[in-house]
């Protein structure tokens, strides 16, 4: 493991407490499969929600499929709310081109019309390819070239962030 | 015209000579002694064994030249080493008129290729309600009388047209197919047309209908010759029948002891034909009939069809199979296949379709026609449509590498045919 | 025999021709995804921008009105472009070959050819003549093969049943024409179904459908016992009063699916029905509306798997 990447334990109580001041009789959670979903389920139940956890895949809205394909079996997208005139709280684990935000955006909208979305990220990697940003993020990690940032969970639960080979 | 054949290995099924030897061959025939030779042929390494006899090879003539031509087949079958050949008469129109017959016997002829043996329609028209003019199509040429692969529904018809043949000694070719069973039917009624979705032709098919024929011939003494087994029931039959001392005989088509019903994968259409290939077992059952007798001969049922025609869904292609460039090493193949010594595989394509033709050809012997082939077994060559003369090119064994390369074909002493 | 020619060099599918031959893995992958489309077909916004620029061309050489529609809701739902081309059959004899017919729509930039042909075995000769690029989706053969319908019904049995594991499924009917009936055996038989059953008079159970993994029933009393899933088939109108069946209401006599006859199978059996029904014939109307029946949302889940396979294979 590497010494320099932030603990995703402890980022999580430091995100709840930033959120608690945005919460609204509106608001609303929805969390981005996979690591976004992990993470959301962590925050979902520090803040009072009123409405449960709205959980998304973005696979039918990638921007990549003429080229990739449909690469994985996708989750399927549950919002248990109307999406209609709600403060959402966007729920992303790693934020990097922004290209995952656009498309979940685009999907939301599909589902109706929010009154606002605020991006709440586990970590923020830099290296945006579109002007998307994170109203709260958990920290600022560097990548080093040809390395990915991953969130994994163990077996009891325990989320850590982790390097990985790949672009 | 002089030729002699220089040390090539004779196989000659009909004395079961198999040694290696010199050929003389002067005015058209075998000769007895060597005399002066115009040609030498050095047949070191090769086979020299009687030229091969197909019972089955359509030529297309007349009517179907978009298909192929006479000119093209007879050079596809001395290409095959095929020096006679019988034709079916499904031509169009078919062969029940002796103008008919006439014209094919002289048009081939010109050619100085293969012999051409033209068998009549049994029926005019084939349409298996009135009786052709078998005498006078005997006069023509015709060697025997068939419907090829329209059989008679009418049974009264049937067997007054054995009747009517047995009065003259007239040789009868029939399919054994009942007519009603099979009419919806493109596939062996089995697995592989279940899982295709294909309408099946049951094997009962064939079992019925050679029941019936083998009635009416214990009941008329027509001598029948049943064409294209392919069940295993079927060569069972004919073997009880031969045993009742019956005056028949019967083919196999080279297909059907090599291929079945499992060959048809995803749906090759190149597999369509008529009958259909049937189970592993009817196989086995062909390739070992054919092995012990019980299966005189083999045939090539020789079909080109246009690739059109096979590049269509499965029920709506073509039936039908190339295959005068094909019987020899396939019938190599299948000996092998069963162990059989070279002797007696050969004597499948060249001996016994002779006899039962009743021709002299097919043998080695002073004064036999000089219808020679040489060849050698242990060359292989590639199936591929370049390398055939046929112009059907429509054959299961496409890509296939095949053992067994004709080098010379020779047809009443005259070389017909030279690998080039 | 030839690789599969449904799956590309990668193990992906490319060409949907048949259930037969598909691994587990891909059932599964296709039955997930439709999973995902359903919740898309049921909010307001019922499209998604995933196909948007591609061509879809319904090749129908069979009319038929159902399924082309779905296959056309399924696409533009996709955000596809649709073409629908009813190629009569008699056109067809007239003249254009059926791979001119198919040379000629590639050159308009086809990406997906859904096909509906009356021979069997017909997609796949299309399907090894499409360019690279192009995709083919079978939408029912002559009696070989319907695999979408296949994987609804599959898709229907897993919704209400969950563990094919454990399952008795009943086929009853015209199991000889039925392209339905073999793509749902094989579908079953791959996710591991340990019973499938055919019940049928001799006249409509093709001889060798043993192979197929399935026994046979005649007597549909004794077929129906401990089903948990009754799969009732459509009887064409031209199987009556011929050689293969007396008549209409023989056959119901014997193998229409009844309230009465139902009670045997199992008290939570399902009873599907691909559709269009002919009420007392293969089933009455009580059966057809009743508890038991999950004839409709088939029609729902159809278009989720419909995407789904699209979807798919056009990414491939």
């Amino acid at each position: 493991m590497n010494a320099k990447l932030p603990d995703a334990e402890a980022l999580l109580p430091k995100l709840a407490a930033e959120l608690k001041a945005r919460i609204t009789p509106a608001s609303a959670m929805i969390g981005l499969h996979t690591g976004g979903v992990w993470v959301a389920e962590r925050l979902h139940p520090l803040l009072g929600l009123k409405e449960p956890l709205g959980v998304m895949d973005i696979a039918f809205y990638r921007d990549d499929y003429a080229k990739e394909g449909l690469k994985h079996d996708p989750k399927r997208t549950r919002i248990p709310f109307e999406v209609e005139g709600r403060d959402l709280l966007l729920v992303d684990d790693v934020l990097y081109t922004g290209r995952t935000v656009r498309a979940a955006m685009n999907e939301l909208f599909d589902y109706g019309r929010p009154r606002s979305i605020a991006l709440v990220v586990l970590a923020d990697r830099g290296g945006r390819q579109l002007p998307i940003a994170a109203q709260h993020a958990g920290a600022r990690v560097e990548v080093p070239a040809g390395k990915r940032l991953r969130l994994k969970r163990a077996a009891d639960g325990r989320l850590s962030l982790e390097l990985e080979d790949g672009g | 015209m002089s030729l002699l054949i220089k040390g090539g290995r004779i196989v000659d099924p009909a004395s079961g000579r198999d040694e290696i030897g010199d050929v003389f061959v002067d005015k058209g025939r075998i000769a007895e002694k060597k005399g002066k030779a115009d040609e030498t042929i050095d047949a070191k390494g090769l086979v020299v064994a009687p030229g091969l006899i197909d019972l089955a090879a359509r030529l297309r003539e007349p009517g179907q030249e978009y298909k192929a031509t006479l000119a093209s087949e007879m050079d596809a079958a001395v290409a095959g080493g095929v020096t006679s050949l019988a034709c079916p008469p499904d031509t169009h129109p078919p062969l029940d008129e002796p103008g008919l017959v006439d014209m094919l016997r002289r048009r081939a002829k010109a050619l100085s290729r293969a012999r051409a043996y033209p068998v009549g329609a049994l029926t005019v028209k084939l349409a298996g309600e009135r009786l052709a003019e078998m005498s006078v199509l005997a006069e023509a040429g015709c060697v025997a009388f068939s419907q090829a692969n329209v059989p008679i529904a009418d049974t009264q018809v049937l067997w007054r047209a054995l009747q009517y043949a047995a009065t003259f000694g007239y040789p009868v070719w029939l399919r054994a197919e009942d007519r009603w069973l099979s009419r919806e039917g493109v596939a062996h009624d089995g697995e592989m047309a279940t899982r295709l979705g294909l309408a099946g032709i049951p094997a009962f098919t064939e079992t019925i209908a050679l029941a019936t024929m083998l009635q009416l011939v214990g009941a008329t003494g027509a001598r029948v010759h049943f064409c294209r087994l392919s069940t295993a029931a079927a060569v069972d039959m004919m073997r009880a029948a031969k045993k009742e001392k019956l005056p028949v005989t019967c083919d196999v088509g080279i297909h059907y002891v090599h291929l079945s019903e499992t060959d048809l994968g995803y749906y090759d259409s190149h597999c369509r034909l008529d009958p259909p290939l049937r189970s592993q077992r009817d196989r086995e059952a062909l390739a070992a009939g054919l092995a012990d007798g019980t299966i005189d001969c083999v045939v090539s049922d020789h079909a080109p069809v246009d690739e059109d025609q096979k590049q269509l869904p499965f029920a709506e292609a073509e039936t039908g199979a190339t295959g005068l460039e094909l019987l020899l090493p396939l019938a190599l193949k299948w000996g092998a296949g069963r162990k059989l010594s070279l002797v007696k595989t050969l004597a499948r394509v060249t001996s016994d379709p002779a006899r039962i033709l009743g021709v002299q050809s097919g043998r080695i012997a002073p004064g036999a026609p000089a219808d020679l082939v040489l060849f050698d077994p242990e060359e292989s060559w590639r199936v591929l449509p370049g390398a055939l003369k046929s112009q059907g090119k429509n054959t299961p064994f496409l890509g296939y590498e095949l053992a067994g390369r004709v080098h010379e074909t020779i047809v009443a002493g005259s070389v017909v045919y030279r690998k080039q | 025999m030839a690789a599969n020619p449904q799956l590309n060099a990668s193990g992906e599918l490319q060409h949907l021709l048949s259930i037969e031959g598909l691994p587990r893995a891909i059932l599964e992958q296709i039955l997930n995804t439709a999973e995902s489309f359903v919740g898309v077909t049921e909010r307001e916004v019922k499209k998604v921008p995933l196909m948007r620029g591609k061509s879809v061309f319904n090749l129908f050489f069979e009319p038929s009105t159902r399924t082309r529609t779905t296959f056309e809701i399924a696409a533009k739902r996709l955000s596809a472009d649709v073409i629908n081309l009813n190629v009569a059959a008699s056109s067809q004899t007239k003249g254009e070959s059926l791979l001119d017919t198919v040379a000629n729509l590639s050159a308009m930039q086809a990406d997906v050819f859904v096909v509906r042909h009356g021979s069997s075995g017909a997609p796949y000769l299309i399907a090894r003549h499409v360019k690279p690029h192009e995709h083919v989706i079978n939408a029912g053969d002559g009696r070989h093969a319907h695999p979408t319908q296949g994987l609804l019904d599959l898709y229907t049995i897993r919704h209400y049943k969950k563990d094919f594991g454990a399952l008795t499924v009943a086929i009853v009917g015209d199991v000889l024409h039925s392209r339905v009936a073999r793509s749902l055996i094989h579908g079953l038989t791959t996710l591991g179904a340990p019973e499938v059953r055919v019940i049928g008079p001799q006249t409509l159970i093709p001889a060798g459908v043993a192979a197929l993994g399935v026994r046979v029933f005649h007597d549909m009393r004794a077929g129906l016992k401990g089903c948990d899933v009754v799969v009732m088939l459509r009887l064409q109108n031209e199987r009556m009063n011929g050689p293969l069946l007396p008549s209409a209401q023989e056959f119901f006599k014997n193998y229409g699916l009844t309230a009465e006859k139902l009670a045997l199978a199992n008290p939570d059996a399902i009873v599907m029905h691909p559709g269009p029904m002919n009420r007392g014939v293969e089933i009455d109307s009580p059966v057809a509306d009743g508890p038991h029946s999950v004839i409709l949302p088939q029609v729902t889940f159809g278009i989720a798997v419909r995407m789904a396979v699209m979807s798919i294979v056009a990414g491939n």
